[in-house]
């Protein structure tokens, strides 16, 4: 314990030592400095939104892609898809993970196309034309309204429509664009209107468990609903749609290898799988790409 | 890009009116914030930066202590800080009083030590307690240079408290993490100009108040005198 | 938090590969915005120092530069600049290090007393030779100390460019925070003011060497 530690600060101290001295010789990371260029056919800019499954997906893309011989760029953990979208669109991105229902809400907020396969018909034929998504993975990561035990038992609470005549007394959380997003929906739909809209961030589902927020907008993947114990509410008029996990990709910047890498994962990614490996990344703090590696190898991809 | 456009979008839109998210709600989120780590700061670095400097011992600590304090990355604090106790207050009040208690460490002790050592001798002499000689001579000679380190400190508490919003506090910081968010340029070039308005009021209030409080002769010398030096936000 | 302990050690020993060249790019989006500055910075001042005409609204603008806040500076400079590039985040922090830097710099060379000044002039210095022989000189420890405000200030500064995916050691808050995961954040923390500390400390043995007579002197 003690020799690790005397190493680690001594390792800190020599790296902050060649941090400093290198600030004016050079470019110590001209490798990913600078701007893509994915027109050229030969790198490939894997971006990623700014969730850690996002990041983990990304990393599983890339490593893929990178297995087949294909030069990658990484940009994780960048910002929302509001963002990102446009930068895919210009090619400055050329593949981002996406789920497929949650881009056609983007794309056309008034959508009422329910299924894999309806939501994937529409999603082509909404996408402008430099833009396409690959095949779809099995795996599902969906929105969800969710609760902790303690609200869910006091309300009575097991689907999304008993909310109704309670959401006026409680406060939502979210990521900051949830509100944007959804508020309309959630009037439209469920004729739900909350107290307040928080933006807990990354924070929601500890929100939810120290009662800062009562309802909060969880991932189904995401590995704190069992370990704090919280109860994700049923969605029985399909607000949140389907959410299987698609490459969007610029189609200028993908060829048939580095297409057919992607689908591969895609054959191969399950919600299990994938929920599995969530755990592994926010629960046990396994680094994304450690956990990608592992996996692609376990499925013969790497 | 038309800033004049998204302006008009930002400071029109009826959301920015009344409930939560309207402009005078968020301006009072802020300036609570601010207010309540000011205080914070003040209430821990002057007293401290009043001893030090008046006895003169420790001003090497002062130096170290504001030289590392000053290097804190802010977003970071901030996300320790909800981490280890929650989205709340107490997330956001650390990160900002460390952010401002040092520029009010060095004024108090420049300050206080920046007193005539002639004119305090002359108090000891006629017989005033180091107490009364602190209270009476050398805070009235200090506090032209406290103010300026509470007027620095509060410019850079007003600028810095957007930070909050990345962890889902309140304040003009939401305008421009939700515009980011969801790409709504007007709103962050809207929030960043509410920001600056606030930080250019506290610069006008702390003018005349620092002016009132330095003594007549060093008004005539103001010019040279108190030009001031930056401190990092 | 639940049982999540502050700092998981085996996490840094098993990083450290990965927190060098984190702290080597945030050296780098930090430190060269300053010396760009800098640059910047001298000839300005000059101009600035002959002209208190101009200085007085430079000095305004940049009054109120400085009390941007950072977040919304990147943001707005996405569309120019890109995302997740360097160039997002270094062009914001030149302009709050040239905003230090210039009141710095005017002030060393108002500080060269007049006599001095003319001292140089009777001995037939030019207006070139007596800037480089005495007036430049004479505002190294102003100069330097500008520097020293504007390095730790931009080296705090820059993990903020973490939220438009470029902020170096600020990385390591945005992550640690997403996963509830607080070690990435401490280990951050203290490389931010470790380099910090570093940069400080290499400025003060450059004034040494540049201004032996200052040495405990100027701030």
């Amino acid at each position: 314990m003690t020799a690790r530690f005397v190493r680690t600060l001594t390792a800190a101290a020599l790296a902050l030592g060649a941090a400093a001295c290198s600030s004016s010789s050079g470019d110590p990371l001209a490798a990913d400095g600078g701007s893509a260029k994915p027109a050229d056919g030969k790198t490939v800019v894997v971006g990623s939104a700014n969730f850690p499954e996002n990041v983990l997906l990304a990393s599983i893309y890339s490593r893929a892609l990178k297995a087949k011989g294909v030069k990658v760029e990484e940009k994780f953990n960048i910002g929302s898809r509001e963002v990102l979208y446009g930068q895919l669109k210009s090619g400055s991105l050329t593949v981002l993970p996406e789920y497929n229902g949650a881009l056609l809400a983007y794309l056309d907020p008034k959508t009422t196309a329910a299924g894999t396969e309806a939501v994937d018909a529409e999603l082509q034929r909404r996408l402008p034309a430099e833009l396409g998504v690959l095949d779809p993975a099995s795996a599902e990561d969906k929105d969800s309204l969710t609760v902790s035990k303690e609200t869910a038992d006091r309300l009575k609470l097991t689907s999304v429509a008993d909310l109704a005549g309670k959401a006026g007394e409680l406060v939502i959380g979210g990521p900051p664009e949830f509100k944007s997003r959804r508020e309309q929906q959630f009037k439209d739909v469920y004729g739900l209107t909350f107290k307040e809209w928080k933006p807990t961030a990354d924070t929601t589902a500890n929100a939810l468990k120290d009662g800062t927020v009562q309802v909060g907008n969880v991932f189904t993947t995401d590995p704190r609903i069992v370990q704090l114990g919280l109860v994700t509410l049923a969605d029985p008029k399909n607000l949140f749609s389907v959410q299987n996990v698609v490459p969007l990709v610029n189609k200028a910047g993908v060829d048939a290898t580095a297409t057919a890498a992607l689908n591969a994962v895609s054959a191969k990614l399950d919600t299990a799988g994938l929920t599995a490996l969530m755990k592994r990344v926010a629960v046990d703090k396994e680094d994304p790409s450690a956990v990608a590696a592992d996996w692609l190898k376990a499925n013969g991809l790497g | 890009m038309n800033w004049l456009g998204w302006l008009t979008t930002f400071f029109t839109a009826p959301a920015r009116q009344s409930g939560p998210d309207a402009i005078a709600h968020r301006i009072a989120e802020h300036l609570v914030f601010c207010g309540e780590a000011l205080l914070w700061a003040v209430v821990l670095a002057v007293p401290l930066g009043v001893l030090i400097g008046y006895t003169g011992r420790g001003a090497f600590v002062v130096t170290a202590l504001t030289g590392a304090a000053r290097a804190l990355p802010t977003l970071g604090l901030v996300t320790l800080a909800v981490l280890l106790a929650g989205v709340g207050d107490t997330a956001v009040l650390v990160p900002l009083v460390a952010l401002a208690a040092p520029p009010l460490l060095v004024a108090a002790a420049e300050g206080v030590r920046g007193t005539d050592p002639v004119v305090r001798d002359a108090a000891l002499g006629i017989g005033l307690t180091h107490r009364q000689v602190l209270a009476r001579v050398c805070l009235p000679a200090a506090a032209p240079v406290l103010l300026a380190g509470l007027r620095t400190a509060t410019v850079q508490t007003i600028a810095t408290a957007t930070v909050a919003a990345y962890v889902g506090l309140g304040g003009l910081g939401r305008y421009v993490v939700d515009g980011l968010a969801t790409k709504d340029y007007p709103a962050t070039v809207g929030g960043a100009l509410l920001v600056v308005l606030l930080a250019v009021a506290a610069q006008l209030l702390f003018a005349p108040l620092i002016r009132r409080a330095s003594p007549p002769q060093a008004r005539l010398t103001r010019r040279t005198r108190t030009r001031r030096t930056k401190e990092p936000r | 938090m639940d049982g999540e302990p502050l700092v998981r050690w085996h996490w840094i020993g098993d990083h450290l590969g990965y927190l060098r060249d984190l702290a080597l790019d945030h050296a780098v989006i930090s430190l060269v915005p300053v010396l760009i500055a800098l640059l910047a910075a001298v000839p300005l001042g000059l101009l600035c120092a002959r002209l208190p005409r101009l200085y007085q609204p430079l000095a305004a603008v940049f009054n109120v530069v400085y009390a941007l806040p950072a977040i919304a500076v990147f943001v707005v400079l996405i569309p120019y600049t890109g995302l997740a590039t360097r160039a997002t985040v270094m062009v914001p922090l030149t302009c709050y290090a040239l905003a230090v830097l210039l009141p710095a710099t005017v002030d060393g060379l108002r500080a060269v007393p007049e006599d001095v000044r003319q001292a140089a002039t009777a001995l037939g210095y030019g207006p070139w030779h007596r800037l480089a022989a005495v007036e430049l000189p004479a505002s190294v420890p102003y100069l330097v100390a500008g520097v020293r405000v504007a390095a730790v200030s931009s080296i705090s500064l820059a993990a903020v460019g973490a939220l438009v995916g470029r902020g170096g050691l600020g990385y390591l808050f945005v992550d640690g925070f997403q996963r509830t995961f607080p070690t990435p954040i401490v280990a951050g923390i203290a490389l931010v003011v470790l380099l910090a500390l570093a940069t400080d400390l290499l400025l003060v043995l450059a004034r040494r060497l540049l201004a032996p007579w200052a040495s405990g002197g100027a701030r």
